[in-house]
């Protein structure tokens, strides 16, 4: 187990450093720059302007200097179009707000998602199976862009109960809309992934043996049926998470939350590489992160897994 | 020259809390004033530093930590006297030496300032040199005799000198928090600035507070206690937000102006903007009929501009026949054979001027691509404009829009036929925007060279009366139509009835906080 940890953990290494090249070139292949402007700088304010951002180099030379601030320094820049602020600066103030609303978003999917699927398994083509079905179907047909106007006309313009964006320092009431929008389309599918497994489990022959015993249901369920009902959803939900992070780039522009998807968007628009690069880079360990981690705890779960990677 | 300051009328009452909060696009460049390049981050800047001189509700200049100036008789050395109150909000005495370290440090390549260029504008002495490399800061044609005196040499006489140091590049920087901070001297924990306001909070992308400065000489007049700028960057969600009330400002989204001044006529407004819109003929590489001048004028005829400000933008914009707007300082529109006809009469002006320069009926077909980069109004004003062409002229045009980055490229490359333009003017004179059709300007994008315009923008620079010249350009430009004048900004905001005291006649849209009041409801 440990080895294949470590072994997994190496791999990081010259993939980060391949992701790096391809987007560092990649970028700058794109017509504009990050001094293109209405305005065209006279050359001798771009050429100044060009050295005070180390542009006046070669390509690769530029991209060696990148890397060596990396490794040595932790150092990813100065920001483009922030200029008062650095890209650890950026992504220091960023990433623990869309963290956050990325987390409780998490919780509201399995919270929400989980129950709803197993009280839909085990009243299979009953009410509450076509009830969940219904909602998992209304979800997933409102994308964020749809749902989180509507949040707001309903939660801010009509009933005055939550504030229509912002951050305020993460105060709950300020979470609460990110969140939701966030989540709802994979609370739906993470409520369909489990009743689909909770059936399939409690169809089982371990299930019938454990009924056949005369064990209580709800025993059953919880202690037998669950953890390996959970297996997909757990597989799901590590990439789930990661999209919530990379994928909140809507979510933080519209509610304005100072996440690092309004960074995102923004470093696009200006072509503020470094910004960018930064930021690919922070997805990239998120899904080496997360990815591992789901791998382990799959592990954990699943005794024939573990046995696997021994 | 009067000071200016919140002016509350006898009778009105103050509302309790003293606040205003308004919502911006994005975040801003930087908090720094020789660095800061946008109009969102400069109006945060106007609140917490003060230049030598600040703007009126009408854009007239008043004074700011400059009382007074006199110009030399030729116009080259200009002298002003600073007030002996004006104070840092750390304590320290706002000195000429401040505006010196300020202004030599907007030129210094070391700190690379985009904005280096507005002080080569400005024509002060040895400035474009220093930019250059060729010459250290010191050098710049600034100097401080004593701590109330500033000296300005300039290398060519510019009658509207003045009117340049209300821009943000020219406000004084604190040297001593420079050195000592670096660039994290904007952290509101580092900043010391001679505003109105001093920095409270920023956190980026989400808000900037700001809060009096006790230590502002006019801080008796000053009324908001706190200022809030929201970072909300959908234009719908700003509007949905200021209906909810939590913000008291916000720009109104493409279209919605005429539904919103009919629902709250007190708080919908349609603001002139120094800023024009226009489409580039590319006359250097471009299709050999624009070469014609008689295909020019044919195809700014024919486009009825009443229609496009009135029924398809509807936001109080103005039909535009003169490149520089109506609204700029000290200029009169001059008269243009275009203005003075119908449309009727230009309809069948501009047919005709085609088939003499053998296209439309009976000759050959018209046809070129038009430019515009990724935006809902400039795609529905080229769409109007081609389908006039196309109805009235025959005339075939393949729209192609482009991200905004792209566009400028492709543009500034001439790698287009025609493309759109607009220009925001950088002081209020007409020659920010004259200067754009001289031969040898960066953002002459249609490649027009006309030696009479030059030499007129020449004299113009040091006459004291440059109308006269102004209009031959205006006439010269309606006559050789290297660019189409379409029309003259506006700015549509949503302000509540509760903040008074906004500039609504600077065409600068220049705004100070401390000229701003919150009356009880």
């Amino acid at each position: 187990m440990l080895n294949y940890t470590l072994r997994r953990l190496l791999m990081v290494l010259p993939t980060l450093l391949i992701l790096v090249i391809f987007a560092f070139y990649l970028m700058r292949l794109a017509p504009g720059g990050p001094f293109t402007s209405e305005r065209p700088l006279p050359p001798a304010v771009m050429a100044n302007v060009l050295e005070r951002y180390g542009m006046d180099e070669p390509l690769h030379v530029q991209l060696w200097t990148y890397v060596r601030n990396i490794v040595c320094c932790f150092d990813f820049g100065p920001s483009f179009s922030q200029k008062d602020r650095t890209v650890n600066d950026v992504i220091a103030q960023g990433f623990p707000v869309t963290l956050t609303y990325g987390f409780w978003s998490a919780v509201f999917v399995l919270v929400l998602g989980i129950p709803l699927g197993i009280i839909a398994a085990l009243r299979h083509n009953g009410f509450w199976d076509y009830t969940m079905t219904g909602l998992a179907i209304f979800s997933q047909i409102f994308p964020n862009f749809v749902l989180a106007p509507l949040l707001v006309l309903l939660f801010t313009l009509s009933w005055g109960l939550l504030p229509g964006g912002g951050w305020n320092g993460g105060q709950w009431q300020y979470i609460i809309m990110p969140a939701v929008a966030l989540g709802t389309s994979y609370m739906a599918s993470v409520a369909r992934l489990t009743r689909g497994s909770m059936l399939e489990v409690l169809n089982s022959p371990f299930i019938r043996t454990a009924r056949a015993k005369g064990l209580p249901e709800h025993r059953i369920i919880l202690r037998h049926a669950l953890k390996p009902a959970l297996l997909p959803t757990l597989t799901y939900m590590g990439p789930v998470f990661v999209y919530m992070i990379t994928g909140s780039v809507f979510v933080d522009v519209f509610f304005s939350t100072g996440g690092i998807g309004q960074d995102f968007i923004n470093g696009a628009y200006s072509r503020d590489y470094a910004v960018l690069l930064g930021l690919a880079i922070l997805y990239a360990v998120l899904t080496f992160a997360l990815t591992l981690m789901v791998d382990l705890l799959y592990a954990w779960i699943d005794p024939k897994v573990r046995a696997g990677l021994s | 020259m009067p000071a200016f300051a919140a002016d509350v009328p006898a009778g009105v009452t103050l509302a309790e809390e003293q606040s205003f909060t308004y919502r911006t696009l994005d975040e801003f460049s930087s908090l720094d004033p020789q660095v800061v390049e946008d109009v969102d981050g400069s109006n945060i800047v106007r609140d917490l530093f003060e230049g030598l001189y600040n703007q009126d509700a009408d854009g007239n200049l008043v004074p700011g930590v400059a009382l007074s100036h006199e110009a030399s008789a030729d116009n080259l050395t200009y002298t002003f006297t600073l007030r002996d109150n004006a104070v840092w909000s750390d304590g320290t005495p706002v000195t000429a030496g401040d505006f010196v370290y300020a202004w030599q440090r907007a030129v210094d390549p070391e700190l690379a300032s985009p904005y280096a260029w507005y002080m080569e504008l400005m024509s002060i002495e040895n400035g474009a040199a220093i930019v250059a490399g060729e010459m250290e800061p010191s050098a710049l044609g600034v100097s401080a005799p004593d701590d109330k005196t500033l000296v300005v040499n300039l290398s060519k006489p510019l009658p509207y000198f003045t009117k340049m140091v209300t821009h943000a590049t020219t406000f004084p920087a604190p040297k001593w928090v420079i050195e000592e901070h670096g660039a994290q001297w904007t952290r509101p924990e580092n900043m010391v600035s001679n505003g109105a306001y001093v920095l409270e909070e920023h956190v980026p992308k989400e808000r900037s507070v700001r809060v009096r400065n006790e230590n502002y000489w006019d801080n008796e007049s000053t009324v908001l206690e706190t200022v809030t700028t929201l970072v909300i960057g959908d234009d719908a969600q700003g509007l949905t937000r200021w209906r909810a009330g939590e913000v008291d400002m916000t720009d109104i989204p493409a279209g919605q102006y005429p539904a919103l001044a009919e629902e709250f006529p007190d708080e919908a407004f349609a603001l002139p903007r120094l800023c024009n819109y226009y489409f580039n003929f590319n006359l250097a590489s471009g299709p050999e009929a624009f070469q014609d001048v008689r295909v020019r004028q044919a195809l700014a005829m024919a486009i009825d501009r009443e229609v496009i400000v009135d029924r398809v933008l509807q936001g109080g914009q103005f039909p535009a026949f003169t490149f520089t707007p109506a609204a700029t300082a000290d200029f009169e529109v001059p008269g243009v054979e275009m203005a003075s006809m119908t449309q009727a009469e230009r309809d069948a002006k501009a047919k005709e001027l085609l088939a003499e320069a053998g296209y439309g009926e009976g000759g050959e077909t018209l046809s070129f691509n038009y430019l515009y980069n990724t935006n809902e109004a400039h795609q529905q004003v080229a769409i109007v404009a081609t389908q006039m062409w196309k109805q009235k002229l025959g005339v075939d045009v393949t729209l192609e829009n482009q991200e905004w980055k792209v566009f400028l490229e492709t543009r500034s490359a001439q790698n287009y036929d025609m493309a759109r333009g607009a220009w925001c003017g950088d002081y209020n004179e007409a020659s920010t925007f004259l200067d754009l059709l001289t031969t040898d300007s960066g953002y002459n994008d249609a490649k027009f060279s006309n030696a009479r315009v030059d030499e007129l923008m020449t004299e113009a620079k040091s006459s004291n009366d440059p109308q006269p010249l102004y209009t031959e350009v205006e006439q010269i430009v309606a006559a050789e139509m290297p660019v189409i004048p379409i029309y003259h900004y506006s700015t549509n905001v949503m302000l509540s009835d509760a903040i008074q005291g906004w500039p609504m006649n600077n065409v600068e849209q220049n705004w100070y906080s401390k000229d701003l009041y919150r009356v009880a409801d």
